[in-house]
């Protein structure tokens, strides 16, 4: 097991080892705004000090989940995402500002990030998203329960965050500063993107086997993309701002301060009719094997 | 110099051992590619430098976006090992498309990859001993060896870890730094399998009086003017490979031109100053290099370092040859059968197969590379896969009983299509869909063949089966379109008052030592190439001689003696001017639009990076 070094963006946060006999090794820090690793949150579920939120179907929940977690499919969010709405979500499974939120999902971390950034976006400070999806838990070897866990009512206010949030007024205003983040496959992003993106794929920062890389290899990624620690990045994707979501989780893990995500993303972008970068000349799509 | 150990073994093992690292990589050229894009991009280090210096690690422009880089990923004598395939995958869903591409000459190809990225692939490359170092520029490619080296019946010896022994000489020596222009060398196994005749150095392996050499062949090469290589001396000794290979690279390196981009390949040099003065030359340079080098320089020529230690099946001597195909089809209603039949062949070693993977064009996904990875591991022997010059994977060292299992896997992730050994399985080079010089959509072509011909079952008839079909999208040959049965490079032409993208079509072109290379016969729309293809195939079966295959009867149409009422070239050129022919544009647009494409077609071209 290696040292683990601190990220420098962020003294404060405390350093975690994880002594996981799979060979992964995490070096994540249970920062409470980005990732939680797998050994802290056995922890925090045994001391009875996290709501664990399975984004999956309600189905899936049925069949199987990580012990006392709860289901809020990422459905019931998007069904009608108005702030008053989800606060109330949040309160009804049981999640007052201070205990700590940990979600999870099967979709390599995308659903658990979009509803994870809508708890941070409506004021909750603590809201993480699980480092593996719920099949590496399980193939981990760590527990999991069939039993339907529900919580007490618990009173949560209403705080907007807007320094996570962009709309279309804040993607199309001037900025020299500014970098718009395109979440999505290469090949989509070479058929057309909302001009000036750069194009960070969400399978740019998954490792193996677990949904985001290591804080300092996304570091790492984004300076020898010339990406400035100090921009305001701005992370988009094709429809409702769930591989952007994913991706607003990796920046936020290399320690990047200003990130926000576009929750409605392309599909609103292209349904407004917004100029497009489109880049017709040549048939890139033919070399896929899909 | 050190020469090969006898790898005879004792006992058998089951499981392969993972391989070890090959470490052809290094890790500080990932940083500092990563510091010299910086440079580039601030304008600390000019586009020409930068270019060279991009090259020289393996990155191509892509097409009209420089801001995007093809990775070519050398694998050395064509061997790739399970976890580096899985690397592939990881790297192919992070930096390109979620596809890798197997090359014409054994590289697999990351396209799409944003110049940022592509130190971060160089790591990830590292990691599993891979290098794209030199895989482009004017240096010694990825040396390539047939597929079947090792398994053969046919071969003398196995010329596997020759390959890669000479790959490790020439890797990073400062001898072929900045060649004239790139030099491609290529092993066989034997006579009938190996591109030993279209390289720059091509050498089969051979034994005479009992000790191992090579027949070696000097000064061949596809391109826009294609050569085909002469041989050097009926028998050059193993002691003398090295020494040979080093002489040719000096002579190159000391009279290449220079100057002119267009004609500075070997062959040309060897062409314009006549074989018997270049092979005066080569054996002159020859006894000074033997004379002259320093030990420690040969030493870096080591093969037992390149020898796997592996425990495989033995050949057995004193059966009787096996037949390369297997039995013939009776009947095509079973998809395992079929697939059995057309790629399946018996190695030397009784009871062991070689397993051939059907690719489209040499595309293949991520999560397919990752079941290969783990079907290679627990059912090939060797636990390796050799990807072949037709863009497909050979598996070696399957134990017959594993085939169904293996052809379930495979079926799995939609990887048990058929027809890898025959015309069904077409080449085609990356054309339009990411280089800068290609006209016509030439990847896109070969997969539609490929899916027509399958659906008709042409991959079911024996007639067709040695025959082939390379596609190129230029002149440039990189779809190898000139050692086709039917090869085809793109081009275009004005079709009354409307541009449209065309091909060349030629027959009769073959690989091996004896190959030959194909003779243009007519230009072919690209919407009407299928077609075109397909009443070839029906005229031939309708004057064939008894037993006469495809390729033995276009053979025969070359020499103008074919039998039926076709009989030359000038017969099939009558024959096939309807199907060539398009209606009016405004009857039928899209007949004018290359494949993958509903627009107007124009012919747009960027400069090559071939030659930079």
């Amino acid at each position: 097991m290696k040292s683990k070094r601190s990220l420098s963006m962020d003294s404060q946060k405390k350093e975690t080892l994880s002594g996981r006999g799979s060979g992964l090794e995490s070096e994540y820090h249970s920062t409470p705004d980005t990732v939680c690793d797998v050994s802290t949150l056995s922890v925090l579920i045994r001391k009875k000090n996290v709501r664990v939120v399975d984004v999956r179907k309600e189905e899936e929940y049925a069949k199987e989940h990580i012990p006392r977690a709860v289901s809020l499919p990422l459905a019931k969010i998007l069904e009608k995402e108005s702030p008053a709405r989800c606060i109330e979500l949040l309160q009804d499974i049981g999640v007052n500002e201070d205990l700590p939120v940990v979600t999870y999902d099967d979709t390599f971390g995308a659903l658990a990030a979009r509803v994870a950034w809508t708890f941070q976006y409506i004021g909750h400070q603590h809201s993480s998203i699980l480092e593996v999806t719920f099949s590496q838990w399980k193939n981990m070897g760590f527990p999991t329960e069939k039993k339907s866990n529900s919580y007490k009512w618990q009173p949560h206010p209403l705080k907007i965050n807007q320094s996570i949030y962009a709309d279309l007024a804040y993607v199309e205003k001037a900025s020299s500063n500014k970098v718009l983040v395109d979440s999505r496959e290469r090949l989509n992003f070479l058929s057309e993107h909302i001009p000036e993106a750069v194009n960070v794929p969400y399978t740019m920062l998954r490792a193996d086997g677990r949904v985001l890389s290591k804080g300092d290899d996304i570091r790492r990624l984004l300076q020898n993309r010339g990406i400035d620690e100090n921009s305001e990045l701005v992370t988009y994707c094709g429809s409702v701002g769930t591989l952007s979501g994913l991706v607003y989780y990796g920046l936020k893990l290399a320690g990047l301060k200003n990130v926000r995500l576009y929750a409605r993303s392309f599909k609103e972008w292209k349904a407004l009719g917004k100029p497009k970068t489109e880049f017709k000349d040549a048939n890139y799509w033919d070399l896929s094997a899909e | 110099m050190k020469t090969r150990k006898d790898a005879s073994h004792s006992h058998q093992k089951h499981i392969p051992k993972p391989r070890r690292n090959p470490h052809w990589g290094k890790e500080e050229e990932t940083n500092i590619f990563a510091e010299r894009v910086k440079l580039f991009r601030t304008g600390k280090l000019s586009e020409d430098d930068f270019r060279r210096f991009r090259l020289q690690h393996g990155a191509y422009g892509s097409r009209l976006q420089m801001d995007y880089s093809m990775v070519r990923i050398k694998v050395p004598g064509g061997e790739i090992f399970p976890v580096q395939l899985e690397k592939l995958a990881s790297l192919s869903e992070a930096f390109s498309i979620g596809s890798a591409h197997v090359s014409t000459r054994q590289n697999i190809q990351l396209h799409w990859v944003q110049l940022e990225d592509v130190s971060e692939v160089m790591r990830g490359l590292v990691e599993v001993g891979l290098t794209s170092r030199e895989a482009c520029g004017n240096t010694i490619r990825n040396v390539m060896c047939s597929p079947l080296a090792g398994v053969c019946p046919d071969e003398q010896f196995d010329s596997t870890v020759y390959s890669k022994a000479i790959a490790r000489f020439f890797l990073r020596n400062p001898m072929c730094q900045n060649l004239p222009r790139k030099f491609k060398i290529n092993f066989a196994c034997c006579e009938k399998h190996g591109l030993v005749r279209i390289a720059d150095i091509g050498l089969v392996p051979m034994t005479k009086d009992g000790s191992q050499g090579f027949r070696i062949y000097l000064g061949g090469g596809l391109g826009a003017a294609s050569f085909i290589g002469y041989l050097l001396e009926e028998f050059t000794s193993e002691e003398k490979l090295l020494p040979t290979c080093m002489a040719v690279v000096r002579l190159f390196d000391r009279n290449g031109n220079r100057e002119n981009m267009a004609r500075n390949r070997m062959r040309y040099l060897v062409n314009e100053m006549g074989w018997e003065k270049f092979q005066k030359m080569v054996l002159k340079e020859r006894s000074i290099v033997m004379m002259t080098t320093a030990l420690s320089t040969e030493s870096m020529f080591n093969l037992s370092a390149e020898e796997e230690d592996q425990y495989l099946p033995k050949e057995n001597r004193n059966g009787t040859k096996l037949r390369m195909f297997s039995e013939p089809n009776s009947s095509n209603t079973n998809a395992y059968d079929r697939w059995v039949h057309s790629n399946v062949i018996a190695q030397k070693q009784a009871g062991y197969y070689t397993v051939f993977v059907t690719l489209g064009a040499g595309d293949v996904t991520a999560n397919q590379l990752r079941v290969l990875a783990g079907t290679i591991r627990e059912l090939s022997m060797e636990g390796a896969a050799r990807n072949t010059p037709q863009q497909n994977f050979a598996i070696r060292f399957v134990n017959g009983n594993d085939l169904p299992e293996f052809f379930n896997r495979l079926a799995s992730v939609g990887l048990s299509n058929p027809g890898a050994l025959t015309i069904t399985s077409a080449v085609g080079c990356s054309g339009t869909t990411s280089c800068n010089l290609a006209i016509t959509n030439s990847h896109r072509l070969a997969k539609e063949i490929q899916y027509k011909f399958l659906e008709l079952g042409l991959d079911t008839d024996d007639m067709l089966f040695d025959s082939t079909i390379k596609i190129s999208g230029c002149p440039n040959s990189c779809g190898q379109h000139e050692i086709a049965t039917i090869g085809f490079f793109g081009g275009a032409s004005r079709i009354g008052s409307v541009m449209a993208p065309t091909y060349t079509m030629l027959f009769g072109g073959s690989a091996g030592e004896r190959g030959e290379l194909g003779r243009v016969v007519m230009r072919v729309p690209a919407k009407r190439v299928i077609d075109t293809v397909l009443n070839i195939i029906e005229i031939y079966r309708k004057e064939r001689g008894e037993g006469e295959t495809l390729r033995q009867w276009i053979d025969q149409v070359l020499k103008g003696e074919a039998i039926g009422s076709i009989r030359d070239i000038e017969d099939i050129k009558r024959a096939l001017a309807a199907v060539v022919q398009l209606p009016p544009v405004d009857q039928q647009p899209e007949s004018y639009q290359d494949y993958g494409s509903d627009v107007r077609f124009t012919a747009k071209t960027a400069k090559g990076e071939c030659a930079a």
